[in-house]
């Protein structure tokens, strides 16, 4: 059973993650944006058959939330004209490919058999609110206030860029 | 007791310093002028006790070592240095001194100073030096000092270019001497003069077959240092210093230096089977002739001087090369040491005169008539005259006379025959210089009110006139007989030394003395009433030829120049077409061409940034997995 | 033949390359970002399925880190391309070649 939803997991998440960044049908960024709001929700599955059960809610919280929603923002404040260049470009294509499918082949051999993986051990670990918040609030309690800090940055940077000028 | 002796080369040192640090220019110079003459009569005290107790030590210390070589610095002081260095010493101190007057006023009066300090300590080094690498750079100290003195009026360009001159053709001298000492080094593993007297005592065949070419390659050095032909071009030319420079060059430091040189390292020349003393013999008799007839045609009063003493180094070179068969150049020694004697006095007197009459004129033929006005320089000036040309009882006689007496010894007849033209010779010019200055008609109206030489000028004078008169008195060469191991004859009473020639060896003498009063008395007879030169037209363009000193300067700058612009043409066109041409643009664009195929690189999209990101990762995990 | 952590990292990298292919064929600014989110995802994937297959719960503490700098990094990212839209007027990487020297 736990196969079976893998494989169709698995599979939605590349077809998805395919059609986000290469849609043949489609340039509109908002086409790819919801494309990737599907990869991100079949990838969220993926989470949960690996028993990482907050993680995937975070991932549809964050992502498909607030992430997806920002760049829907972003593409209806910019109001982007269709334009005859959205077409792909045959040499980027090409390059992309071969780029692509040299770094894939790598990454396969890697994983095919250069590198000797773990073999599961013991129960496996349940990434429940519980757990992962005892190991968050204990270990990694220092990173955790750090990232406040990066966050409340990020928000004061991202005011300062997108303010409109004065005196323009 | 030992450490005395260090006085000698630390004192012109000292001196040397302390002129550089408080009186380079026209500054203090009191305290420049008590520093020069306090360390020059420093040394002369310390010469003379070393002379007087017969200081027969050395004292070194070790300068650098490298591996098993060791490089000292130091003296020795033996039977052939102490006289040599109570005459540098003497020679020196009374040219500082007359210097204070001859100088006086004299823009760069500090560094005039440091110039004679520092080449009394040249010399000095050389006289005192125990071994040949001391001697080799003390050699290189003397051409140095030389060319800032020769060259003290370098607003002149005849100044400045003679010191060139002399610097550089010295410096073709000084090659051969580095390469004479390199190649004792390499065949006697030593530079010690004690240890290579050793080597060559145990062994005379040591230096094998290198003997000749060492001995060559060592007088070449003298050559150039002594003026011999054919590297002589320099001397003339270095009347352009000031003349108490021209004194101490022609008659302690520089030019004795070379012959000294021999003299010191005779056992180097005197090796068997080596033909050196030969060459060495031939080359001065015919400097010696060549200059004496040059001499006679030169028409300035220091020029003169300067070809007489090319003309009496040439003597010296032929005494050295006749000293072989355990001789010892006790001849050349003597003759070296009267010659300074009487030719710094005459390079004194001529000095006086210049002086007299502002720096304005040294051509004999605007002079004239002086003998009234400066009786005291004129008395000097003749004393050393007569001494030069060989009139007995004065010093120059007897040194002479032991010379050609050496030459008939040796039955080299061709020699003897030869050196006592140039005898008479020497005689004749130098009685043309006297006579023309000092006796003939007043030739211009400067000479009217020229004034006698005053106090400091003229004390040194007297001073050097004592030993010109009696030098041949004091058994010298009985001294210098006694270091070679040849014990003089003479028996020790001055009455023996006085008679010594005519009973050693009459017809000698009486041959010599007869070329003098020839040459002289033709001379005399010519010149004493003559307002200009009756040679001039009798001899036409022969004269000419001599006055010119035979055309040499012109030859060596032809070959010397066309060689030269040859040379610098090849050199431009490998700057040109291997340095500029391949080298640095082919360089250049080597490098462009690169830079324009990197920045093809740099476009500025960043999907192509990112590509190559990409393509650096990939070969980065593949060498990874390749890695395993 | 079980689903092993293989089959995880074979996902993973897959879907970075898409990624890769993404960032190098899309000319639009906005889908180029999203190619690089699809990359960082990949990249979780990974994380999480080491973390399950170590029976290490680090692993997912550390993705739970990387979305939260993801978010800030979209943030600041987007607030870069509004305000170099109101410069240039443009989105196109072909536009914006201002890092050739």
């Amino acid at each position: 059973m736990q196969d079976v939803l893998f494989y169709i997991f698995a599979a939605l998440t590349l077809v998805c993650g395919f059609l986000v960044v290469a849609n043949p049908f489609s340039r509109n960024p908002v086409t790819s944006a919801m494309f990737l709001v599907l990869t991100i929700l079949s990838m969220a599955g993926l989470f949960v058959l690996l028993g990482a059960f907050f993680l995937a809610a975070v991932q549809v919280l964050v992502y498909a939330g607030a992430v997806i929603v920002l760049f829907l923002f972003v593409i209806m404040l910019l109001d982007l004209q269709v334009e005859e260049r959205q077409r792909y470009r045959l040499r980027n294509l090409l390059w992309g490919g071969a780029a692509s499918l040299a770094l894939l082949a790598a990454l396969l051999e890697a994983v095919r058999g250069r590198l000797t993986l773990p073999a599961e051990t013991g129960p496996p670990v349940e990434g429940d609110p519980g757990a992962l918040g005892e190991a968050l609030f204990t270990a990694h309690l220092l990173p955790f206030e750090v990232m406040s800090i990066l966050l409340l940055v990020a928000m004061i940077g991202v005011i300062l860029l997108s303010r409109k000028e004065a005196g323009r | 007791m030992e450490t005395l002796p260090w006085l000698l080369l630390v004192l012109p040192l000292l001196a040397v310093g302390g002129i550089t640090w408080c009186g380079w220019r026209r500054q203090r110079p009191a305290v420049v002028a008590r520093l020069a003459v306090g360390s020059a009569l420093g040394t002369l005290l310390v010469a003379w006790w070393a002379w007087r107790q017969g200081i027969d030590a050395r004292g070194e210390i070790v300068w650098l070592q490298a591996g098993g070589f060791t490089v000292s610095v130091g003296w020795l002081l033996d039977g052939l240095s102490r006289p040599m260095t109570l005459v540098v010493a003497g020679v020196a101190a009374l040219v500082q001194v007359y210097s204070l007057g001859y100088m006086r006023g004299d823009a760069w009066w500090g560094r005039y100073f440091a110039g004679l300090c520092l080449f009394t300590l040249a010399m000095l080094g050389i006289v005192l030096a125990p071994n040949l690498l001391q001697a080799y750079f003390c050699w290189e100290l003397v051409g140095l000092s030389s060319y800032l003195l020769i060259g003290h009026w370098h607003e002149r360009v005849t100044a400045a270019d003679a010191a060139k001159k002399a610097f550089l053709t010295n410096r073709v001298g000084d090659l051969g001497l580095l390469a004479g000492v390199l190649l004792v080094w390499q065949s006697l593993g030593t530079l010690d003069l004690a240890r290579i007297r050793e080597i060559l005592a145990a062994n005379p065949e040591a230096l094998g077959s290198t003997a000749t070419v060492a001995g060559v390659l060592i007088f070449l050095g003298a050559v150039g240092k002594s003026a011999q032909f054919p590297l002589h071009v320099w001397l003339p030319d270095a009347m352009e210093g000031p003349t108490p420079v021209s004194a101490l060059i022609h008659a302690a430091t520089m030019v004795a230096a070379g012959v000294y040189l021999l003299c010191r390292w005779f056992v180097l020349l005197a090796a068997p089977g080596s033909a050196a003393l030969e060459i060495v013999a031939w080359t001065g008799l015919f400097t010696a002739l060549m200059a004496a007839v040059v001499a006679c045609r030169q028409d300035d009063l220091k020029r003169v001087l300067a070809w007489s003493t090319i003309s009496q180094l040439g003597y010296m070179m032929l005494a050295v090369g006749l000293a072989g068969d355990g001789r010892g150049p006790v001849a050349a020694m003597y003759h070296l040491s009267t010659h300074a004697a009487f030719k710094a006095l005459l390079f004194l007197g001529a000095g006086a005169v210049i002086h007299a009459l502002h720096h304005q004129e040294q051509n004999i033929w605007k002079l004239g008539a002086l003998a009234r006005r400066m009786p005291v320089t004129f008395a000097c000036f003749g004393l050393a005259t007569l001494a030069l040309c060989g009139v007995p009882p004065l010093s120059g006689a007897y040194s002479k006379d032991a010379i050609l007496a050496l030459a008939h010894e040796e039955h080299r007849t061709g020699m003897y025959l030869l050196a006592l033209v140039g005898s008479a010779l020497t005689a004749f010019y130098m009685v043309r210089v006297a006579t023309v200055t000092f006796l003939g008609p007043a030739k211009s109206q400067a000479v009217d009110c020229a004034p006698e030489a005053p106090g400091v000028m003229r004390w040194p004078m007297l001073l050097l006139a004592v030993p010109t008169v009696l030098g041949g008195l004091w058994g010298i060469d009985e001294a210098y007989g006694r270091v070679f191991g040849v014990a003089g004859e003479g028996g020790g009473s001055v009455w023996a030394r006085f008679v010594g020639p005519w009973v050693h060896a009459p017809g000698v003498a009486l041959a010599a003395l007869a070329a003098t009063l020839l040459g002289g008395g033709a001379a005399w007879l010519w010149y004493r009433k003559a307002v200009s030169d009756p040679l001039d037209e009798s001899l036409g363009a022969l004269g000419g030829w001599c006055r010119e000193a035979f055309r040499l300067d012109a030859l060596y700058e032809g070959v010397l120049v066309r060689a030269h612009d040859l040379a610098g043409s090849a050199c431009a066109a490998a700057d040109r077409w291997v340095l500029a041409g391949f080298l640095i643009r082919g360089l250049h664009g080597l490098v462009a061409s690169a830079g324009r195929l990197v920045r093809r690189v740099q476009t500025g999209n960043v999907q192509i940034h990112a590509l190559f990101f990409v393509a650096g990762v990939v070969l980065w995990l593949w060498l990874m997995l390749a890695w395993e | 033949m079980s689903v092993g952590l293989e089959h995880y990292l074979a996902v993973s990298g897959i879907l970075f390359c898409l990624g890769v292919l993404g960032v190098i064929l899309r000319r639009n600014l906005l889908n180029l970002y999203m190619s690089l989110e699809v990359m960082l995802n990949a990249a979780n994937l990974a994380l999480v399925a080491f973390a399950r297959y170590n029976g290490d719960l680090n692993g997912q503490v550390l993705v739970f880190f990387v979305i939260t700098v993801a978010a800030a990094e979209v943030a600041v990212g987007l607030a870069l391309i509004v305000a170099l839209y109101r410069k240039c007027r443009t989105t196109w990487v072909d536009d914006l070649a201002t890092m050739k020297h």
